[in-house]
C-alpha cells in the first residue's frame, strides 16, 4: 500500500482498559473489578473498535500510544500485545515516537514485562501515590512500597529507561516529610518522570464519604501548597524540568503523548468513556460498559456524545493548557496557528492577571507565576469564551 | 341550560400541605369524565411551577365537574381551590365564603397537623360542612382508626362514615363524590333579587383583561349588564359569563348559587379585588357581601436588576406582575451599592419569594433581591412624622426623637409538647405574652404581640424547626410601638454596602451584626486578598469577620485527555461569576442578599 507519510497529520492513541484488582478509594475514573469474562469480551471489542478507525484515519499517522486505566496491567499481557499488534497493522506508523502502559506495583512479573517490551511498549508509568504504607492502605491501594521497588527493579533489568512514578500529595495523614521521603527515594531511583497530583476529593468517591463524615483528617490547604512548592523546589534542584503544573522530567524525557493533549493536538480513544479530539470535534465513549459493548458488536462506534469545538473554543482551550505548561502560551505559536495576536482576544484578561501577580509576560511568552500555580483557576476561568 | 339550585354543590378541599389536596382534585376530575387522562396535565388546579415544585397553591381558581349521582340525579359540583400559606389568608377565606362544604384531607399516616386545625377554623368561620376524608390508606403505615379518632377528638365532627381512600392509587373516590352529594347544603339565593357576587379570584390576560372568578350569592348575572365593585366603585359592562371546566365555556347567565367567571374589558386585577362585590349598577344591592379587606403590604424590599440585567427590563416585569397581582407594590429607588432599582411591597415573606421567583423563572431575569423590610414611623425632632421601608432613608440619630415599629398579634397553635420552646423563642423575638388557651388536653393556642421586623426575618423557620412543623402560625396588624431602634450597616472590604443595611432593635443589633458578618464569610467566596466583614451601628464597629485568602484553585489531573470535564469545571466557574455583584473589588453573589436572612439550626 502506498503511505503517503510525508502529508500526513499525526495523531496520538489512547486505549482505556477499565480493569482493576480493587477500586482506589479516591477514584472516579471509569473502572471496576476485573471479571475474566468480561475482560475477554471487552478485549475483542477493542480491537472491533480500533478496526472501525482503519478507514476514518487513513490520512492520519499514528505517533504515541498510551494504554491506560483502570489498571491495564492487571489483565494478562496476551490481551496487550495481540491489541498492539492490530494497532501496528491498521494504522500508519512511520516512527512510533512513545508507547506507554500504565501499571500498578504488584501486578508485574518478568514475563509479562518482558512481552510488553516484545510488544513495543518503551515507557512504563507506575501508579505509587506514596512510599508510605500506611498512606497506601488508607487511600486503598492494593501494593506496598516494597512491590513497588520489586517492579521497578524487574522494569530496570529488562530494559526499560522510560520510567514514570505517579505520586500524590495532600493524602489522607501525609506529612511533609512523608512526601519528602517519599520524593528522596524517588529521585535516588533516578527515575526518568515524575507525576505529582494533588489529592481531589471527587463526588461518589469512598473518600468523600469518609471526609464529609468527618472520618479522616486530610493536611489543611496552607499545608498542602506547601507540600507542592516544596516539591517542585525539591525536584528541580534534582535536576527535573517542571514542564507541567504536576508533572516532572529529566531533559528529554517529558511524556511526548501527554503533551499533545496539552497542546490540543488531534488524538483518538478508544475503549469505555475514552476521549477523543479529531476533526475539530471533541467526542466521547459510552461510559457503561453494557453499552459500549453492546454499541461495538452491533457495528456502530460507541460514540455517546460531541462537541464541536469553534475556532473561539480551540483558541481557549489551547491556552488553558498552554498555562498548564511551564513554557506557557507561546505567543508566536499563537500566532502561527490561530493567525491573529493574541491580544487580539485577551489583551485585557492578561494585563488583568499580570496585575494580580498570576501570570507573568515577556515578548513571547505567558506563563502562570508561582501564585498563578496554586490559582490557575481563576486565570483560566476567563478564557473561556 | 336551566341549572336547578338543589343540584349543585360548591365546595373546597382543605388540607396541610402534602396530604394530598391535588391529588384528590385530580382523581375527582378524572372520576366525573370532567377529562381523560391524556388530557389531564398532572395536577390541573396548579398551574404554576413554583406551586408544582413546592407542593402548595397559590393562585386560585374553580373547576366545574358533572356528576351523576347513585339517587340517579345528576350534579353539579363546584370545586374551588384554596392557597395553603398564611400570607394568603385572606384569600383563602373568601374561597371558603363562596362555597357551602369543604372536604377536609388527613393523612392517615401523619394525622391532623398545623395547617389542618388552621383551614378547618377558616371554614369554620364561614359555617362550611366539613366532610372528613382519610387519605394515603394505601401506605403500610396509615393508621386510619387512630387519625378518626384524632379527627373527632379534636375538631370535634363525626368521622364514622368519613370515606377511606387513597388518592393516589384512586381508591374509594366515589365515596367522596357521594358524600358531597349528600352532606355540602345546596346553594341558596333569589335569582331576582339584585346581583350580589363574590370576586374569590382574579386574573389578568391580554386578550380578554381581568377574568373574575366569581360565586353568585343573589341575582343573575349576564352579557352586557352593566356591573359595579361595590368596593371600588367602578363601573363596567359585563362582555362575557361562564363556567369553567377544563377551559372556560360561555354561558348566557349566572345564577344565584352559581361560580363562574366573568370578564368585563376590566384592566387591572385592582379594579376587581379579590373579596369585592359585583352588583347590578342599574339595580344595586343594598350592601356589599361581608369580609372584605383591602389588603396592603406588610413587607418590603428591594429588587435590582443583577450584573447586565437591564433596568427597564425589571420594570416591565413587575408592571406585568402587578397587573394580575393587586397586593404587590413597588416603586423605584436608588442603592449606592447596587445602582437602578425597585421598593417592593408584599403581602408577606411567601409572597414575595413567590414574586422573586417568577421573575427569575417566568421572566428570565437576573435579579438581587434586598432583605426585607417593614414600614417604621419616625417622629423626628422638628415634628414631623415619616414613614420609612428603607433603612438608608433613615435619618441620622440626632435628627430622630423617636421611632415606632409594627406590632401584630399571633396565635400560634402548637401541640402542648412545644410551647416552652415556642415561648423561648417569641421571648427572643421581644414578643409580649398575652396568654394560652387550651384547645384540648394536648394542644394550645398561644397568643404572642411581636415585632413584625421580628417575624420577617427567620421566625417561620425557627418555629417550624422547633417544632417540627406542628406550630402553625397566624398573624395580623395590630398597630405601632414605640421602640429603641438603631441602624445596622455592614461593611466589606471597608465599604459600607447599603444594600444590606437593616434597622433592628438596639439589643439585637449586636447578635445581628456577628449573625450576618458570619454568613458572608461563608457565602462570598475567597478571593486573591483577605476581605474583611464588619458590622457596625452608628460609627461603631461591633463586629468583625475575614474572609481567608485563597490559597488554592487548581485543576491539575489529566483524565486521559478528557478536557471536556475541566472545561465543564471551569464553565461553572464563570456561571457563578456572572451571578455576582462586584462591590468595590469584592464579587458578592446574588444569595449573599438574602442569606442574611437564613434562619440558623444551631441555634
Amino acid at each position: 500500500m502506498m503511505k503517503r507519510n510525508d502529508y500526513m497529520k499525526d495523531f496520538s492513541l489512547y486505549i482505556h482498559i477499565p480493569f482493576c484488582e480493587k477500586k482506589c478509594y479516591y477514584c472516579d475514573f471509569t473502572s471496576f473489578k476485573k471479571d475474566s469474562t468480561d475482560i475477554d469480551r471487552y478485549m475483542s471489542n477493542l480491537d472491533k473498535e480500533i478496526l472501525m478507525y482503519e478507514e476514518i484515519l487513513a490520512d492520519y499517522k499514528l505517533s504515541t500510544i498510551f494504554i491506560g486505566g483502570g489498571t491495564p496491567s492487571s489483565i494478562t499481557s496476551i490481551y496487550i500485545k495481540k491489541i498492539l499488534e492490530r494497532i501496528y497493522r491498521v494504522f500508519n506508523i512511520e516512527e512510533l515516537g512513545e508507547v506507554t502502559i500504565e501499571a500498578n506495583p504488584g501486578t508485574l512479573n518478568r514475563q509479562k514485562i518482558k512481552d510488553y517490551k516484545d510488544a513495543g511498549i518503551n515507557r512504563v508509568s507506575l501508579g505509587l501515590q506514596s512510599l508510605n504504607d500506611n498512606i497506601l492502605r488508607a487511600i486503598g491501594r492494593m501494593h506496598t512500597s516494597k512491590d513497588f521497588l520489586e517492579s521497578f527493579y524487574l522494569l530496570r533489568e529488562e530494559g526499560f529507561h522510560n520510567i514514570n512514578v505517579d505520586l500524590m500529595l495532600g493524602l489522607p495523614g501525609q506529612s511533609l516529610v512523608d512526601l519528602k521521603n517519599t520524593l528522596y527515594r524517588i529521585i535516588d531511583l533516578d527515575v526518568e518522570h515524575i507525576s505529582l497530583y494533588s489529592l481531589i476529593i471527587e463526588d461518589g468517591t469512598l473518600i468523600k464519604n469518609w471526609y464529609d463524615n468527618g472520618l479522616i483528617d486530610l493536611p489543611n490547604e496552607d499545608l498542602e501548597r506547601l507540600m507542592y512548592h516544596e516539591s517542585v523546589e525539591l525536584l528541580r534542584q534534582n535536576n527535573y524540568k517542571h514542564y507541567e503544573i504536576s508533572n516532572f522530567a529529566k531533559e528529554g524525557y517529558e511524556c511526548k503523548h501527554n503533551l499533545r493533549y496539552w497542546k490540543i493536538e488531534p488524538y483518538l480513544g478508544v475503549g469505555l468513556n475514552s476521549h477523543s479530539n479529531l476533526f475539530n470535534k471533541r467526542f466521547w465513549n459510552q461510559s457503561k460498559l453494557i453499552n459500549y459493548n453492546e454499541s461495538i458488536e452491533s457495528n456502530k462506534l460507541a460514540v455517546e456524545g460531541e462537541e464541536i469545538i469553534d475556532k473561539s473554543m480551540e483558541i481557549a482551550e489551547y491556552c488553558i493548557m498552554g498555562l498548564r505548561l511551564k513554557s506557557g502560551i507561546i505567543k508566536s505559536e499563537y500566532l502561527n496557528r490561530f493567525g491573529e495576536d493574541i491580544d487580539k482576544r485577551y489583551r485585557k484578561i492578561i494585563k488583568k492577571h499580570v496585575h494580580n501577580n498570576l501570570i507573568k509576560e515577556d515578548y513571547n511568552s505567558i506563563v502562570l507565576t508561582n501564585k498563578g500555580l496554586d490559582l490557575s483557576n481563576q486565570v483560566e476561568v476567563d478564557f473561556i469564551p | 341550560m336551566q341549572v336547578k339550585q338543589e343540584n349543585i354543590r360548591n365546595f373546597s378541599i382543605i388540607a396541610h400541605i402534602d396530604h394530598g389536596k391535588s391529588t384528590l382534585a385530580d382523581r375527582l376530575i378524572e372520576n366525573t369524565g370532567m377529562l381523560t387522562t391524556r388530557e389531564m396535565e398532572e395536577q390541573v388546579l396548579d398551574s404554576m411551577d413554583l406551586e408544582k415544585e413546592r407542593g402548595i397553591t397559590i393562585k386560585l381558581k374553580s373547576i366545574r365537574l358533572m356528576y351523576k349521582a347513585k339517587d340517579g340525579e345528576e350534579y353539579i359540583l363546584n370545586l374551588i381551590d384554596t392557597p395553603g400559606h398564611v400570607d394568603f389568608n385572606y384569600e383563602v377565606s373568601r374561597s371558603l365564603a363562596a362555597c357551602e362544604g369543604a372536604i377536609l384531607i388527613v393523612d392517615s399516616t401523619q394525622g391532623i397537623e398545623a395547617q389542618t386545625l388552621a383551614n378547618v377554623y377558616l371554614a369554620l368561620d364561614q359555617d362550611l360542612e366539613i366532610l372528613p376524608v382519610i387519605n394515603k390508606i394505601d401506605l403500610p403505615s396509615a393508621r386510619p382508626d387512630e387519625v378518626k379518632k384524632e379527627v373527632e377528638d379534636i375538631i370535634g365532627i363525626d368521622c364514622e362514615e368519613a370515606p377511606l381512600i387513597s388518592a393516589k392509587e384512586g381508591l374509594n373516590i366515589d365515596q367522596v363524590l357521594e358524600s358531597i352529594v349528600k352532606n355540602v347544603p345546596p346553594p341558596k339565593g333569589d335569582s331576582n333579587a339584585p346581583l350580589k357576587a363574590l370576586i374569590f379570584d382574579s386574573y389578568y390576560d391580554s386578550y380578554k383583561g381581568v377574568t373574575c372568578y366569581i360565586r353568585v350569592k343573589e341575582g343573575t348575572i349576564k352579557p352586557g349588564m352593566n356591573i359595579k365593585m361595590m368596593a371600588t366603585n367602578k363601573c363596567f359592562e359585563v362582555t362575557e359569563v361562564g363556567i369553567n371546566t377544563s377551559r372556560h365555556i360561555s354561558t348566557e347567565r349566572l345564577e344565584a348559587g352559581e361560580v363562574g367567571y366573568v370578564t368585563a374589558s376590566i384592566k387591572n386585577v385592582k379594579e376587581a379585588r379579590v373579596g369585592d362585590t359585583i352588583t347590578d349598577a342599574d339595580n344595586p344591592a343594598q350592601e356589599p357581601l361581608p369580609g372584605y379587606k383591602k389588603v396592603i403590604p406588610m413587607v418590603f424590599c428591594g429588587i435590582y436588576p443583577a450584573e447586565g440585567e437591564d433596568f427597564n427590563t425589571v420594570r416591565d416585569a413587575l408592571e406585568k406582575l402587578q397587573v394580575n397581582d393587586a397586593s404587590l407594590v413597588f416603586e423605584s429607588e436608588t442603592s449606592v451599592a447596587l445602582g437602578f432599582g425597585f421598593r417592593c411591597g408584599f403581602l408577606g415573606l411567601l409572597h414575595m419569594e413567590i414574586v422573586q421567583e417568577r421573575l427569575e423563572r417566568e421572566f428570565d431575569l437576573n435579579i438581587i433581591t434586598t432583605a426585607p423590610s417593614v414600614i417604621y414611623k419616625v417622629k423626628r425632632n422638628d415634628g414631623e412624622i415619616l414613614e420609612i421601608q428603607n433603612p438608608s432613608n433613615l435619618p441620622p440619630s440626632t435628627e430622630v426623637e423617636y421611632m415606632e415599629e409594627p406590632i401584630v398579634s399571633a396565635s400560634i397553635m402548637t401541640p402542648t409538647d412545644y410551647v416552652g420552646p415556642i415561648m423561648e423563642l417569641c421571648q427572643n423575638k421581644r414578643g409580649v405574652f398575652l396568654n394560652m388557651e387550651y384547645l384540648e388536653e394536648t394542644r394550645v393556642v398561644l397568643h404572642y404581640e411581636l415585632p413584625l421586623n421580628e417575624v420577617i426575618y427567620d421566625f417561620f423557620d425557627a418555629l417550624k424547626s422547633k417544632t417540627r412543623g406542628y406550630a402553625s402560625l397566624d398573624y395580623e396588624l395590630k398597630g405601632y410601638r414605640r421602640s429603641e431602634l438603631v441602624k445596622l450597616d455592614i461593611l466589606i472590604n471597608g465599604e459600607l454596602v447599603d444594600a444590606f443595611s437593616l434597622i433592628v432593635h438596639e439589643e439585637k443589633a449586636y447578635e445581628r451584626g456577628r449573625t450576618i458578618a458570619e454568613r458572608l464569610v461563608d457565602v462570598i467566596p475567597r478571593h486573591q486578598f483577605a476581605v474583611p466583614i464588619q458590622a457596625a451601628v452608628g460609627g461603631k464597629i461591633i463586629a468583625r469577620e475575614t474572609i481567608r485568602a485563597l490559597r488554592k484553585d487548581v485543576l491539575a489531573k489529566c483524565y486521559g485527555g478528557d478536557i471536556s470535564r475541566k472545561k465543564k469545571l471551569l464553565e461553572k466557574q464563570k456561571e457563578g461569576k456572572k451571578r455576582m455583584r462586584s462591590i468595590g473589588s469584592v464579587d458578592v453573589p446574588q444569595e449573599a442578599f438574602l442569606s442574611v436572612l437564613k434562619y440558623d439550626e444551631k441555634k
